[in-house]
């Protein structure tokens, strides 16, 4: 390969930073957290807590150094320079011929997840102080809500799939921990298990898809970068070389793709993530909606490349992802529709979003779809933990919006305020948060000529507005009902037994705050988060305001990987330069050949990506649709809740087609039905069956006979082994000991100038025999 | 050379040493003739480490000076204790050992 000089004078050096070089802490700082809550924090004066938020916001600032120094890493570039990323590796293992390494790859997606996830967890401890408090695991909880973000931060910083994986599974491992925090109520521990297994059937297709990259790739990026077949980088300018054939890639991307599905909660393995809800409400607004369930986009989007070949996501109309990502979109919402418990609306709205993000990365729309990550971690943790502060102070720990909620504005100003900009957000009204992401997406994905998914996301857009207003308008307007209407005052005990199965975990009946006191605003520890977040859900789109012109695309211009062709000037891919060979295209944006054809002499570590031209008229189209979908929603809302129309309630009762519908929704499509009854009862029947007849007629035949030989020959062994040959060696020994005993018995006076004497004399005969040996 | 007249020196320290634990009854004068025989010891070091041209043998001695100190107040609180017990410090009495 040339001299990096030759080829770029617009390259300049790219700046770096202490916070930067060293971001590898950020995931290690929680891990040390943890170790310490689980074996100190009992005996801790806040029970370990303090040290979990402590960490947390030691993490957070770690990462906002981080972001800071990589902006002005970005800032300082040239023009159509390849920013590489801040590669720190260490030698992990090695086995054979082969090496491990353990380090961090920092970059824009890495940084923007990293600020996310540590703000997020930082905010949901601080809530969890006063939500938990008194809980009878109080420090196994935040353990645990610690070892999460380490998890969670792990995956982001790593450098390589396997700390990739280690991350990812840790992950897996909490969330399983914080579902069944509650486990003495069984269903929180089938939930968690649910969770656990489905997520699990999934995570074998990510060890597929590594093993199959790791393989395919791993001569390759020894031979051309001096990496592993493991390096994230090295799999990234692999995928995108034109060396892998397209049937490896696809199979590869495939099984990326099902670990992804797991994790990500998609159609058809969404099902554990409603379920999942049985854990307390800030483990479902941090694991189960802002953080962990996007490990699967982050998957996707971190190894796009490998999809982008593999799927070949630009020059077709459909593909696996857009329509995993689709069908998502449109059931989840559907089932929105349908449910009683807020914090199962919720979760679906989350199956969906996390769809849209799906739909966007198989469509191309990259950084639409990854900014849709930042805005939605902000909306979606502020709409939990507002769920959660309702049932902390006003339901009675009731998640039920239609026996135990309604009218609740009045009571709760703040949490009301936070939830309807938050629902704002979700809905994509402009100018909130939700509005500057979903927007892009849609608009980008028919942009790229996926044009059927277009118009489901503008279908799931009206369907998100539809099911959000119901659920607002059965939480806080109408008359309060239930436990908001202090019913339980009469009730309480049948109360605290029929609406404990989320929330158990307060002894009711001993310190119940608002039993005295009816619904009322939550504390500060718990507002302050809510206000933080409504905050950034209405403020944070703005960091990527495509209507505003191009300078208002920071996120764009931080985060997404910069599409050029650049040298591999040495082996370790470090000191890779910009060739600037990129033509400029006639709107003024480079053109790189990187994704589209085999890059020459050069390599490409990011796939040049489309980005549509922002017009109004589209967006109006959305947002008119969202409008739709908010007043036609309250209108209903309004006659079936309110008016109690005749026309319109028992409508499912007296409509033959109505009822079914309603019957298929409200029973999950019967995927649950199908998942437990037919295939794990399919797997599980015949092969128990066979197990037991196995173990019953041959493996104790088996048993009978080896015990009935085995007495036989026990018994011989007795009389003749044990009792004469070993018994006989051992009082032989034991008589011998004795003699020897005697004899030596004299040499133990009791006089210590005796012991002294004997001492110095073995040592003069020890220097004696010393010197002898010597000369 | 000087080295030697050291080594003879340390040598007669350590035999006095040595004869003392053996022979004498009384506790104290046992501990004091150990005294003497690590003393004897740091001498051996320090004139060794002069030889060699090195510190190291010098700072092992400090060392030794250090643990004999702690050796000292160890052994003096066990023939305090005896004698609280016994109201003698006469190591033939102490024969309890006896096989």
């Amino acid at each position: 390969m040339f001299a990096a000089s030759e080829v770029t004078e617009a390259a300049v050096a790219l700046s770096s930073g202490w916070f930067l070089e060293h971001a590898w802490l950020i995931p290690i700082i929680p891990v040390i957290g943890f170790a310490i809550i689980i074996l100190f924090g009992k005996r801790l004066p806040m029970k370990g807590s303090e040290i979990g938020v402590l960490s947390m916001l030691g993490s957070l600032a770690l990462s906002a150094g981080a972001a800071s120094q990589w902006i002005t890493r970005v800032d300082g570039a040239a023009e159509g320079q390849f920013i590489t990323p801040v590669v720190r590796v260490w030698n992990w293992w090695q086995i054979g011929g082969m090496k491990f390494t353990i380090g961090q790859s920092i970059d824009g997606l890495s940084i923007i997840v990293l600020v996310v996830v540590a703000f997020i967890s930082t905010l949901v401890q601080i809530y969890s102080l006063e939500y938990l408090r008194g809980d009878r695991r109080y420090t196994h909880f935040f353990a645990a809500l610690t070892l999460f973000s380490a998890g969670m931060l792990a995956m982001v910083v790593a450098e390589d799939m396997i700390l990739f994986l280690l991350g990812w599974e840790i992950m897996g491992l909490c969330s399983f921990m914080l579902i069944g925090h509650w486990w003495e109520e069984g269903a929180n521990s089938r939930a968690a298990l649910k969770a656990f297994f489905t997520v699990r059937t999934g995570d074998i297709g990510l060890l597929v898809g590594i093993s199959i990259l790791y393989f395919a790739s791993n001569e390759w990026t020894t031979k051309e970068l001096g990496l592993s077949g493991f390096s994230i980088r090295g799999i990234s300018a692999w995928a995108l070389s034109g060396e892998p054939g397209s049937t490896v890639i696809l199979i590869a991307a495939i099984a990326l793709f099902i670990a992804a599905i797991g994790k990500s909660g998609q159609f058809p393995l969404h099902t554990w993530l409603p379920d999942a809800m049985a854990g307390p409400t800030p483990v479902s607004s941090l694991l189960h909606s802002s953080t962990m369930v996007v490990a699967g986009v982050f998957l996707v989007a971190r190894l796009y490349p490998v999809f982008f070949t593999g799927f070949d996501i630009l020059g077709t109309g459909s593909n696996l992802i857009t329509i995993i990502g689709g069908i998502t979109i449109i059931i989840a919402a559907a089932l929105a529709f349908v449910q009683n418990d807020i914090k199962k609306v919720l979760a679906y709205s989350t199956v969906s979003q996390l769809g849209y993000m799906m739909m966007g990365l198989g469509a191309g729309a990259w950084t639409p779809a990854v900014f849709h990550i930042f805005t939605h971690a902000f909306f979606k943790a502020c709409l939990f933990l507002c769920a959660g502060s309702i049932s902390h102070s006003a339901s009675h720990h009731s998640f039920d919006m239609k026996k135990d909620m309604g009218g609740l504005r009045k009571f709760m100003p703040i949490t009301f305020t936070t939830w309807i900009i938050s629902t704002l957000a979700l809905c994509g009204v402009f100018p909130f948060s939700g509005f500057f992401s979903k927007d892009e997406i849609i608009d980008n994905v028919g942009h790229n000529g996926y044009n059927t998914f277009m118009i489901i996301g503008l279908v799931g857009a009206f369907m998100t507005a539809a099911y959000m207003t119901r659920a607002t308008y059965l939480t806080f307007f109408g008359a309060p009902r239930g436990a908001a209407a202090g019913e339980h005052h009469d009730a309480h005990d049948a109360h605290a037994s029929t609406h404990d199965a989320h929330d158990p975990h307060v002894p009711h009946y001993e310190d119940d705050s608002h039993a005295a006191s009816g619904p009322h605003e939550s504390g500060l520890l718990i507002t302050v988060p809510l206000m933080i977040l409504a905050t950034l859900a209405l403020g944070s789109g703005f960091l990527n305001a495509t209507p505003f012109g191009e300078s208002w695309e920071r996120i764009k211009t931080w985060v997404e990987p910069s599409a050029v062709v650049v040298m591999a000037a040495s082996s370790d891919g470090h000191s890779a330069e910009a060739s600037g060979d990129a033509v400029v295209s006639e709107d003024g944006h480079h053109e790189s050949p990187c994704g589209s054809e085999t890059p020459e002499d050069g390599l490409c570590y990011a796939p040049q990506l489309k980005h549509a031209p922002f017009a109004w008229s589209k967006a109006a189209v959305s947002l008119i649709i969202v409008f739709a979908g908010l007043v036609i929603s309250w209108l209903l809302c309004v006659a079936l809740y309110t008016r109690k129309d005749k026309r319109l309630v028992g409508l499912t009762q007296r409509n033959a087609a109505l009822g079914a519908g309603y019957r298929f929704l409200d029973n999950k499509y019967y995927l649950d039905a199908l998942y437990e009854n037919v295939i794990v009862k399919a797997i599980a029947g015949p092969i128990a069956a066979g197990a037991y007849w196995f173990n019953q007629h041959i493996l104790d035949g088996i048993l009978h006979a080896v015990a009935g030989t085995s007495r036989t020959i026990a018994g011989w062994v007795y009389r003749n082994i044990d009792q004469r040959v070993v018994d006989g060696a051992v009082n032989t020994s034991g008589k011998a000991t004795r003699g020897a005993g005697g004899v030596l018995q004299p040499v133990q006076s009791g006089k210590v100038s005796q012991y002294g004497a004997l001492l110095f004399s073995a040592a003069a005969v020890a220097a004696l025999v010393l010197v002898i040996i010597n000369t | 050379m000087f080295v030697n007249q050291f080594l003879i020196l340390a040598a007669i320290l350590f035999c006095i040493g040595v004869y003392g634990v053996i022979a004498r009854k009384n506790g104290v004068m046992v501990l004091m003739a150990i005294e003497l025989i690590l003393n004897a010891v740091n001498l051996n070091l320090i004139a060794f480490s002069m030889r060699n041209g090195s510190a190291d043998g010098q700072t092992f001695a400090l060392f030794v000076i250090a643990v004999a100190a702690a050796e000292v107040g160890v052994g003096l609180s066990l023939v305090l204790l005896i004698y609280r017990n016994r109201r003698t410090i006469s190591l033939d009495d102490l024969s309890e050992m006896k096989g």
